[in-house]
């Protein structure tokens, strides 16, 4: 039962995850909500007893896909690097 | 035979021979007499159908032109609110349908766990009652992707190599050979990579300090334990390629080229891939089939088991690795 009930709020969870991500305004925000998102799903994973499948989710999902993310958003400007940069851009 | 010879006889004398028929046929053509009658009406006509063409043209032109101003003058008072809503709205649609549908499929799936649902046959009863007695390994999904369907890996694999090229292939730089100055671009990449990214950051250095080994061991632990416990070349190797990109982030480029070249990627892709290819191509000789490797299997839930699995989740692990961690520099500076 209480396993039953952990299921469903990790699942209620990913269904949050899923749909900020998708409505935020901030991509940044939006990358570190898909990082929960992996987490979350990994944990799922593990609750369908496939451990393998968690490991690389956590991984790939959670780790190296989002970094992936920061650093394209960054290359295409979407990030704000702050500090010095700012003031120099300002008019 | 007779008509053929008859025909090529023909050929030949018209190929040949000036005053052929043929050639009196296209002469008369050419040479029909005009007289200046005809040439100056028909010199009038053209000119008068030439303006008429103009005219109609131009009409066309400013009517087009004019319908286009009405319509950018409607757009501008209220098309773009209608397209954009008509656009919502149909954006709200689509992806109702798209939620049914999926919603649809998944009621009308066989529940979860059942015992007789479909996927519970003949063939994953074979792999679980006869798998590790036949592949050795004790984790058995390492068994199932590196034994029975390792010429499946071996594409996964080949795939990511693909995936590293063709990123090469678009961000990569140029190389910098030693005797020559750096181009103006790879400057500028160096550029603003130590303008942007953090630099003696001390949080982040005493944490990547501690961290990365604890990470990098653990990679290492997931990979050569991937046919006895959870995890392998995959999981193993993308834990490995976090580890270096916490390295490179927090202590600079400096630091990992001591040990991590673009030579080291290249070599340390494409050595694994091909022991890869050569462990398991000779499948393709022997029948697709996999089993028979000729090395003993040990005893399953020992390290050194299972057959050819430890060295194939060695070789996909490199891959992974190199791969990820290629992907991160050359991401961030088109080089490494």
């Amino acid at each position: 039962m209480s396993n039953n009930l952990f299921t469903v709020i990790v699942l209620g969870f990913l269904l949050v995850c899923a749909i900020a991500t998708c409505l935020n305004r901030n991509l940044l925000v939006s990358v570190v909500i898909f990082m929960a998102y992996s987490t979350l799903m990994s944990i799922v994973w593990m609750l369908l007893q496939s451990p393998d499948l968690a490991i690389t989710e956590a991984a790939v999902g959670a780790g190296v896909t989002s970094i992936l993310f920061f650093i394209t958003l960054k290359k295409i400007h979407a990030i704000k690097t702050g500090g010095e940069e700012d003031e120099h851009e300002k008019p | 035979m007779k008509s053929l010879s008859s025909l090529r006889k023909r050929f030949e004398a018209w190929m040949l021979e000036d005053d052929s028929p043929l050639d009196a046929e296209i002469g008369r053509g050419l040479e029909a007499p005009v007289g200046d009658e005809a040439r100056q009406w028909s010199a009038d006509a053209f000119v008068h159908l030439e303006t008429a063409a103009e005219d109609s043209r131009l009409a066309l032109m400013e009517e087009e032109h004019r319908s286009y101003e009405r319509l950018h003058a409607w757009y501008e008072r209220r098309g773009a609110k209608l397209v954009n809503r008509v656009y919502r709205v149909m954006a709200v649609v689509v992806l109702l349908m798209v939620v049914f549908f999926l919603m649809s499929t998944v009621v009308a799936l066989p529940p979860f766990g059942a015992a007789d649902n479909p996927y519970n046959n003949e063939v994953s009863e074979r792999y679980i009652e006869k798998g590790v007695e036949e592949t050795g390994a004790v984790n058995f999904v390492a068994g199932m992707i590196l034994d029975y369907r390792a010429f499946d890996t071996f594409g996964e694999s080949t795939v990511l190599f693909v995936a590293a090229c063709s990123v090469i292939l678009l961000l990569k730089l140029g190389e910098h050979k030693p005797d020559e100055p750096p181009t103006p671009a790879m400057l500028e990449a160096e550029y603003d990579d130590r303008h942007h990214e953090p630099k003696n950051d001390a949080v982040l250095q005493l944490a990547a300090r501690v961290l990365t080994p604890v990470i990098l061991i653990f990679g290492v632990y997931v990979i050569l334990n991937g046919h006895l416990s959870p995890g392998g070349g995959f999981s193993g190797g993308a834990i490995m390629g976090a580890g270096l990109m916490l390295y490179l982030n927090a202590f600079g480029f400096q630091k990992t080229e001591r040990f991590f070249t673009y030579r080291t990627f290249r070599w340390a892709t494409f050595l694994p891939l091909m022991t890869y290819a050569g462990l398991k191509s000779y499948s393709f000789f022997m029948g697709a089939n996999h089993l028979q490797s000729g090395i003993p299997l040990g005893i399953p839930g020992e390290i050194l088991s299972s057959g050819l699995i430890l060295p194939l989740n060695i070789c996909v692990g490199l891959i992974v690795t190199c791969t990820m961690y290629g992907f991160y520099t050359l991401f961030r500076k088109g080089g490494m």
